[in-house]
């Protein structure tokens, strides 16, 4: 904080008002509201609500099909979280070396950042389209049938690969920039040190770039959990019946379609309680980082 | 040596030909017309049809109830982003400010309470935050649109942390020189602050015009949609059609898209300050 | 102009941290006063409260007539030069200048007349509509002078100004600012860690250590009649001899060795003894009260030699002529009107 501050009996107050008023109405009162109601089963035509305790919580847990779309959002979150992060790093590595026309690789490995899970999950569709999509045609000459929508690993592969596809920029950019951020005294010593080029990466490039991709890791999980709300929308078109769907969406699927009110909330707190673990596990890592520095 | 050169060239080349391809294959198949498309598949070259395809597009009445138009959806899409991204940076700008800058008992449990909101995504919370909409009365409209998506700290943070590098003696020299808490925010603050309002701005209406989830929730009128929002509702009709306009589809996508990636790739170093800097 | 008066001035911070303990400083009209120490002592918070950016624990400050200890910095009438200058980045050298002037509601015309006066002596014209950032660091410092001088405020207060400057330029400033102030006549308080600067532009200097006042007093008082042990080593370069040493029977005992006191007198029981590197020569012949010195290496320093070594177990720099013969061990001797006796508990001027 300064050293010298401000002090006024009311100033601050007034400041702060705009900021926590939206949050006040818009993030504490639903979230408690979710917590609340999912205790609670609710009515579907809005006459009343009874208190049953956890069983809305064990009512998900026993669900053979919620635990068939956790299993499935375990595997899609690694699955992209890996794939991601992976050709990220690497592109990100072979960025940093390249010096002549870095420029321009980057702006193009970087546009596709700025555009919407969705509408990824359109062009996905396309390119995954029965009539006209190339990668059928190219799965089709390795005798692949590939019916996405309709298939339920097909959708999912191409779910996964529009993930990856939209996620890769943003991964990008951050280990680019932390490897930018490695002093050049650093790059010169261990030039000095070691001589191959692989053995440099492993031993000095990539522990330094550890706290970016640990965040990375963190904030693809979430990607992945929630981020890609939209392209599995699209993908699925509302007709969940027999495709791969995440926790998220199926939160959405039984609150706005099912009108299973206090099943969903229950679901949400679930998801919350994920959010959070991720998040203490984040601070606790980086709290740890800064007083390593 | 020469060998690697060759080698990295290879890799970016190849990953700009993933990341790129499907974006230039979408904006040429947006150039022919619906019938070329459905016969010969997805596009690779100019069809000519630019002209024909964006503008119906834009104009034809589409949807559900044929009440929205490609050109509605846009100033929607704007509306959003702009109204989010400005919201943002005055109310975290003052938050910030108040926090930073001043010392006040509840200062500290202010900025717990305003941490909390990056534990907890909008996603986890959606069917009480829809309830609370409409108790508010604020489905289909911009502000049940924009407002909520400002209970977020990311912008707070964001400012928190720029604020604490400006060094303190400003704001001694501006004690000194007889400046209040107005005349430093106006005077010395808000113009030193020029470079991350305009990151900030970049990178919140990246957001604010990409947001799916809270319009699909908070807008079932059409008027209302915005490009993202729209184009699930879009495609459905479109492409469900005898000859699937996929050229149509493809040029919503393009147009969802256009927006944020110029910016993006023009402001593209305080995009990436911003967003580094920012999140970490 | 006014007179800057300290009394019995504390602070203290949460924890019991005492960081400025009752120091009293009655500063005269016109008077160039160096708060100077080692970092830690409390210099820069005594200036700040002086300033009224840190509030007063204990004490009074007043400027002229008028007690400030409750009034805001801009009240105060003064003018504070920062060690980073404080330039608002974003406005011109004008606007600078200017700006403190128009919050106070200075009229355009008289504000327009003090900059181009100010502007005029600092030889700031040419660089009027510039930025900070197009600045040399030279520059920059000569803005936030102008900054202080076009208020025309009671009283100047600095906080190490010159630090960030390069070693020829900060030679420079101190004597333009010096220069300055003669000129000008306002009353200033000058916050450095730096000896030299101290010597160099004080009309009085302050020395402080660990919150308190050591010595108040002119350059060559603080130089010549060091009243502790602690400004007798800070003051003055290279710093003070201090020599375990003892008095028996009004004679000087080092080690195994004597110095004859010549009638100076030498209380019994442990001493401190401080000498300069000049106040030392070469001993002419064999004689009584010659102590012998032996010789670790040589600084050439062009006009003098610095000579280090020991002197039976103390370490020991002398100051030599260039041309002065130099061997393994060195008679030399102490003039005794030039020795600086101190207490070795307290470590005050005996």
């Amino acid at each position: 904080m300064k050293r010298v501050q401000f002090s006024s009996p009311y100033l601050p107050y007034l400041f702060l008002l705009p900021q926590m008023t939206v949050v006040f109405i818009f993030f504490y009162w639903p979230s408690v509201q979710a917590i609340q109601s999912s205790f609670y089963l609710e009515d579907p035509f809005g006459f009343g609500a009874t208190f049953v305790g956890f069983d809305n919580y064990l009512e998900a847990f026993k669900s053979s099909h919620y635990q068939q779309i956790a299993r499935f959002t375990v595997v899609f979150t690694i699955l992209v979280t890996v794939f991601s992060l992976s050709i990220g790093l690497l592109l990100a590595t072979t960025a940093d070396t390249v010096i002549r026309g870095s420029g321009p690789y980057k702006t193009l490995l970087i546009c596709v950042y700025a555009i919407a899970p969705p509408v990824a999950g359109l062009i996905g569709m396309m390119f995954f389209d029965q009539h006209i999509g190339p990668f059928v045609t190219m799965a089709a000459w390795f005798g692949w049938d590939m019916k996405v929508g309709i298939d339920y690993v097909d959708t999912a592969f191409a779910m996964i690969v529009v993930a990856v596809w939209k996620q890769i920029p943003y991964n990008f950019i951050f280990f680019l920039s932390g490897l930018q951020g490695i002093p050049v005294s650093v790059r010169e010593a261990a030039a000095i040190d070691n001589r191959s080029r692989l053995g440099r990466f492993r031993t000095v490039t990539l522990p330094l770039l550890a706290p970016t991709a640990f965040f990375l890791l963190i904030i693809n999980m979430t990607y992945s959990l929630f981020d890609t709300f939209g392209i599995i929308d699209v993908i699925v078109k509302d007709k969940a019946a027999n495709n791969p769907i995440t926790l998220v969406y199926k939160v959405y699927m039984d609150g706005f379609r099912g009108n299973d009110i206090g099943g969903s909330a229950a679901q949400s707190v679930i998801l919350m309680l994920i959010v959070l673990l991720l998040t203490v596990f984040q601070f606790r890592f980086i709290e740890r980082r800064v007083h390593y520095n | 040596m020469h060998k690697t050169k060759v080698v990295d060239h290879l890799i970016l080349l190849f990953g700009v030909f993933i990341m790129m391809a499907p974006v230039v294959v979408a904006f040429m198949t947006s150039t022919h017309d619906a019938l070329d498309v459905h016969l010969h598949g997805l596009q690779v070259t100019w069809g000519g049809h630019f002209t024909d395809t964006y503008h119906e597009m834009l104009t034809k009445k589409g949807g559900f109830t044929g009440e929205v138009t490609g050109a509605r959806m846009v100033m929607n899409s704007f509306i959003l982003g702009v109204g989010f991204a400005v919201g943002k940076i005055v109310l975290s700008m003052l938050a910030a400010y108040a926090i930073v800058y001043f010392r006040f008992r509840m200062g500290v449990i202010f900025f717990w309470m305003i941490f909390t909101t990056l534990l907890l995504p909008l996603e986890v919370r959606i069917l009480p935050s829809y309830d609370v909409m409409t108790k508010l009365g604020l489905v289909n409209t911009y502000t049940g649109l924009i407002v909520p998506l400002l209970a977020s700290a990311t912008g707070t943070f964001f400012f928190r942390q720029f604020f604490k590098s400006v060094p303190d003696e400003l704001l001694e020299a501006a004690r000194i020189d007889g400046a209040g808490p107005f005349k430093f925010f106006i005077d010395i603050l808000v113009p030193l602050s020029k470079t991350m309002i305009a990151a900030i701005f970049i990178i919140m209406f990246v957001y604010g015009w990409n947001q799916y989830l809270w319009p699909m929730l908070m807008t079932n009128e059409e008027s209302f949609y915005t490009l993202v929002r729209g184009i699930k509702q879009i495609l459905l009709v479109w492409v469900g059609s005898q000859i699937p306009e996929y050229n149509q589809a493809f040029a919503l996508a393009i147009l969802a898209m256009l927006p944020p990636v110029l910016i993006v790739v023009i402001f593209q170093s305080w995009f990436i300050k911003g967003l580094t800097e920012s999140d970490k | 102009m006014a007179q800057v008066t300290i009394e019995n001035v504390s602070k203290s911070y949460a924890g019991d941290v005492r960081a400025v303990n009752s120091v009293s400083i009655a500063i005269e009209d016109g008077e160039f006063i160096v708060l100077v120490g080692p970092s830690g002592c409390g210099k820069s918070t005594l200036l700040r409260m002086v300033a009224g950016l840190e509030s007063v624990t204990e004490g009074t400050i007043r400027i002229g007539e008028r007690t400030v200890n409750e009034v805001e910095p801009a009240e105060r009438d003064i003018a504070m030069v920062f060690q980073n200058y404080a330039l608002y980045p974003h406005m011109t050298v004008r606007q600078n200048l200017a700006y403190g002037l128009k919050n106070r509601g200075t009229p355009k015309a008289e504000i327009d007349k003090r900059v181009a006066e100010a502007s005029r002596i600092l030889e700031l014209d040419q660089y009027l509509d510039r930025k900070p950032r197009q600045l040399s660091g030279g520059q920059r410092q000569r803005v936030a002078m102008g900054r202080a001088i076009v208020r025309e405020p009671a009283a100047f207060l600095f906080d190490e100004p010159l630090s960030n400057l390069d070693a020829k330029l900060r030679v420079q400033m101190r004597g333009e600012i010096k220069q300055l102030q003669r000129r000008l006549a306002t009353t200033s308080i000058y916050v450095t860690h730096d000896q030299l600067e101290a010597m160099t532009m004080a009309d009085r200097i302050v020395v402080l250590n660990g919150g308190h006042v050591e010595q108040i007093g002119t350059p060559l008082e603080v130089y010549r009649a060091p009243q502790s042990a602690f400004v007798a080593s800070f003051i003055g370069s290279p710093a003070m001899n201090l020599i375990a040493a003892r008095g028996e029977g009004g004679r000087l005992v080092i080690g195994d060795q004597t110095v004859t006191m010549n009638g100076a007198e030498v209380p019994n029981g442990p001493l401190t003894l401080g000498v300069r590197a000049e106040d030392m020569a070469l001993a002419s012949g064999n004689g009584d009260g010659h102590v012998e010195m032996a010789i670790d290496y040589v600084e050439e320093l062009g006009a003098s030699r610095l000579v280090h070594g020991r002197l039976t177990d103390e370490r020991l720099a002398l100051s030599l002529p260039s041309g002065a013969p130099l061997s393994d061990r060195l008679s030399i001797t102490l003039d005794p009107h030039r020795l600086h006796l101190f207490d070795p508990d307290s470590g005050r001027r005996i």
